[in-house]
């Protein structure tokens, strides 16, 4: 009767261990896709960007992934990807991976070189691609551009896109002297982008332009 | 006309509309008293019954309860005085047993000093004889006449000067004896004295006992009372649960404090071992569990730890084992403990350098000028959070005590809270049933004052045909009927 009692018990214990413990770990998990257009006369914002990604390397934990991709006249491509690292899960090596990495994109950022050509949407589709392999719950893409896309005659990009369950956040959207001219063109520019990737199945589209604010980009996540 | 106004029997004239609909009503209301007053009260008696019939159950259960919770907290103080007992005649049981070991030296000490005073006193007391017959010798010499010339006046000065020098002498003899005799009762003085020191040791050891007696006599009284299930005793046990249920609330609480700030110690360096990453559900980590995990086996090895020691008795099978399973026992939870301590010191040392290394790679990322080292001050909250560590789990090791506390006082003041919520539902049923009762008698009432007029033609038809006796109006009884 003990016996019966006992193995009952284990069975209830391993039932709750089993539905308790189902939980995938990568679930929980964050994957940041950082693009930093590095084409014509935003190459030269492209020292802030060490500003957001410092603030992610600071920000992401043991587990989570990131990787910081420039946007060239062709981005999708994997030699685009300057860094990439999933943070192991022990803190002391997370911090390790984390040196580096902000050694590596510092190397990248004092190095960097203007493209003739500005394909945002490559970048795109290269990042979704990173973010849906890593697996992660949270999977979120940063542009750090003023999101004036500029394609040669030969590179096609003129077909719907997928960004299933990706948030896409556009930060530091600089004004061209042409929008300075007619707003309308900045607000149109826009409106498109959102158009499009919410058309893509994104689940969150923004705009961070005050980067003294860099805590709203994770507010909600 | 409107809708409104198709209730008028007499179209343009409210009043007589409404005098004539009432005086209708009140015929059918009249027509319709019996089976509405039987309607009336059915309900009421449909609703109150099953209430107060609650009610009477829920009482009747309060006190079945109160009966098995009187029993129990009984039983309990029952097997608590009595191991009060049984360890107050261990003691005085220990103490007799050392006391009395002692006593046949004591007794053959006191003996010998005894026998030893005697012989002192025996020796005083041997006074030297006086001069023999000298008293009378001198006595005839006194009565020599002294005119009896020179001769007579030369002996006698010579007597004179031989009894002055014997008398010298016997004088001198006697002092010496005298000086002897306090010789002797001055060496004697020492017994007296460690006699009365060994008396007073006896006289402290009897007040002892004496002491513990009333201590078992007390114990004793209360069990008597405790078999006898005196309500004073009830009242007493109950009271004594109560503050021990509360104490052991207070001491849980801060115990739960330790093993809170315990667990923020180890949560960090735990997920350099189980990884940070890993989670069981949604918020909850696998590092997090850890830290959880191992504060509870300190806790359980604590347990365990005063379980082997008797300390307390949550588990008989534990406190059933031999004295040589046990000491294995204890020294298996004290290593164990020691093991988890040390683990927790590292842990804590663990903690404060991934924070230290952290709080240096947000200072890089932040290009900021890095903090200078405070030399040993700086080491000072490190040691501090080693020594929490390593003192913490033997804290939570004492848990157990208060943990039994509140697990044996939980029952009484468990049972007896019940009880009273118990009885608290029966009165609100009762209260129910009650108003469910008198709503019904005041609605008869009520309807009875609506059909007045006719009630009151009723009465006057009834004095008509049957004279006075009839004129008094039928009251309804206490359970709403019409008295006949």
């Amino acid at each position: 009767m003990v016996k019966r009692e006992f193995l009952a018990t284990l069975m209830i214990i391993g039932l709750t261990v089993a539905v308790t413990g189902c939980v995938d770990s990568r679930s929980q998990a964050h994957a940041v896709y950082v693009l930093v257009d590095t084409s014509g006369t935003y190459a030269r914002e492209a020292g802030n960007a060490r500003l957001i990604i410092n603030y992610l390397l600071g920000t992401l934990q043991p587990g989570d992934s990131l990787a910081v991709a420039r946007v060239r006249s062709r981005s999708f491509s994997e030699k685009d990807i300057i860094a990439k690292a999933m943070f192991d899960t022990r803190p002391s090596q997370a911090n390790a991976q984390k040196r580096a990495f902000r050694d590596k994109v510092d190397g990248f950022l004092q190095t960097v070189q203007g493209s003739a050509y500005t394909d945002i949407t490559g970048g795109l589709i290269q990042g979704a691609e990173f973010l849906n392999e890593t697996g992660a719950g949270k999977r979120t893409i940063l542009i750090f551009s003023d999101m004036q896309e500029e394609l040669d005659k030969v590179t096609i990009r003129d077909f719907p896109i997928s960004l299933k369950n990706i948030r896409v956040i556009a930060v530091n959207v600089t004004k061209l002297s042409t929008d300075n001219i007619d707003p309308r063109r900045y607000l149109g520019r826009l409106e498109a982008w959102q158009k499009r990737i919410e058309g893509a199945g994104a689940s969150e589209w923004k705009v961070i332009n005050d980067l003294e604010r860099l805590d709203a980009i994770f507010a909600k996540s | 006309m409107t809708d409104l106004d198709s209730w008028m029997i007499w179209p343009g004239n409210t009043a007589l509309s409404m005098l004539t609909l009432l005086l209708i009503a009140m015929i059918g209301l009249y027509a319709a008293r019996t089976p509405m007053h039987g309607l009336i009260r059915a309900a009421g008696q449909a609703l109150a019954g099953p209430l107060r019939l609650g009610a009477r159950w829920l009482f009747a259960t309060a006190l079945e309860m109160k009966e098995r919770n009187r029993a129990v907290l009984l039983a309990q103080g029952r097997r608590e005085v009595g191991q009060r007992i049984e360890r107050e005649f261990e003691r005085v049981g220990i103490q007799v047993t050392r006391d009395l070991q002692g006593y046949p030296v004591l007794q053959r000490k006191l003996l010998e000093e005894i026998t030893r005073i005697e012989e002192d006193y025996k020796k005083c007391g041997e006074v030297p004889p006086p001069p023999p017959d000298w008293v009378e010798a001198v006595a005839a010499v006194a009565q020599i006449k002294t005119g009896g010339g020179e001769v007579v006046q030369k002996i006698l000065d010579e007597i004179r000067r031989s009894v002055e020098r014997i008398h010298d002498k016997a004088i001198g003899e006697y002092r010496r004896a005298y000086e002897e005799r306090h010789d002797i009762l001055e060496g004697s003085l020492p017994f007296w004295r460690s006699i009365d020191k060994t008396l007073k040791q006896v006289d402290k050891k009897m007040a002892d006992l004496q002491e513990s007696a009333v201590t078992v006599d007390a114990q004793m009284d209360k069990y008597r009372q405790i078999v006898a299930k005196t309500d004073e005793a009830e009242a007493t046990l109950s009271n004594s649960a109560f503050t021990q249920f509360n104490i052991a609330v207070i001491v849980l609480a801060v115990a739960l404090g330790g093993a809170f700030v315990n667990f923020k110690l180890i949560a960090l360096p735990m997920s350099e071992m189980v990884g940070a990453g890993d989670y069981i559900t949604a918020s909850l980590r696998t590092s997090e569990v850890a830290a959880l995990v191992i504060i509870l086996v300190e806790a359980s090895m604590g347990l365990f730890l005063m379980e082997s020691l008797r300390i307390t008795h949550l588990f008989p099978r534990i406190s059933n084992l031999n004295d040589r399973m046990r000491r294995r026992m204890i020294w298996i939870s004290l290593v164990l403990l020691v093991t988890l301590a040390g683990v927790e010191a590292a842990l804590a040392l663990m903690r404060d350098m991934l924070i230290a290394d952290k709080q240096a790679l947000l200072q890089s990322l932040a290009a900021t000028q890095q903090a200078a080292t405070e030399g040993w001050i700086g080491r000072i909250p490190t040691a501090g959070q080693m020594l929490l560590g390593f003192i913490l789990p033997f804290a939570l090791a004492f848990v157990a005590v208060p943990l039994e506390s509140f697990v044996h006082s939980a029952r009484t003041v468990g049972g007896s809270l019940l009880v009273d919520l118990v009885r608290a539902l029966a009165f609100v049923l009762r209260v129910l049933g009650n108003l469910a009762r008198h709503t019904s008698r005041a609605l008869l009432h009520f309807y009875d004052l609506v059909i007045v007029l006719p009630l009151l033609v009723e009465h006057l038809v009834r004095s008509l045909r049957g004279g006075e006796a009839a004129m008094k109006p039928r009251p309804l009884d206490s359970q709403g009927e019409l008295k006949s």
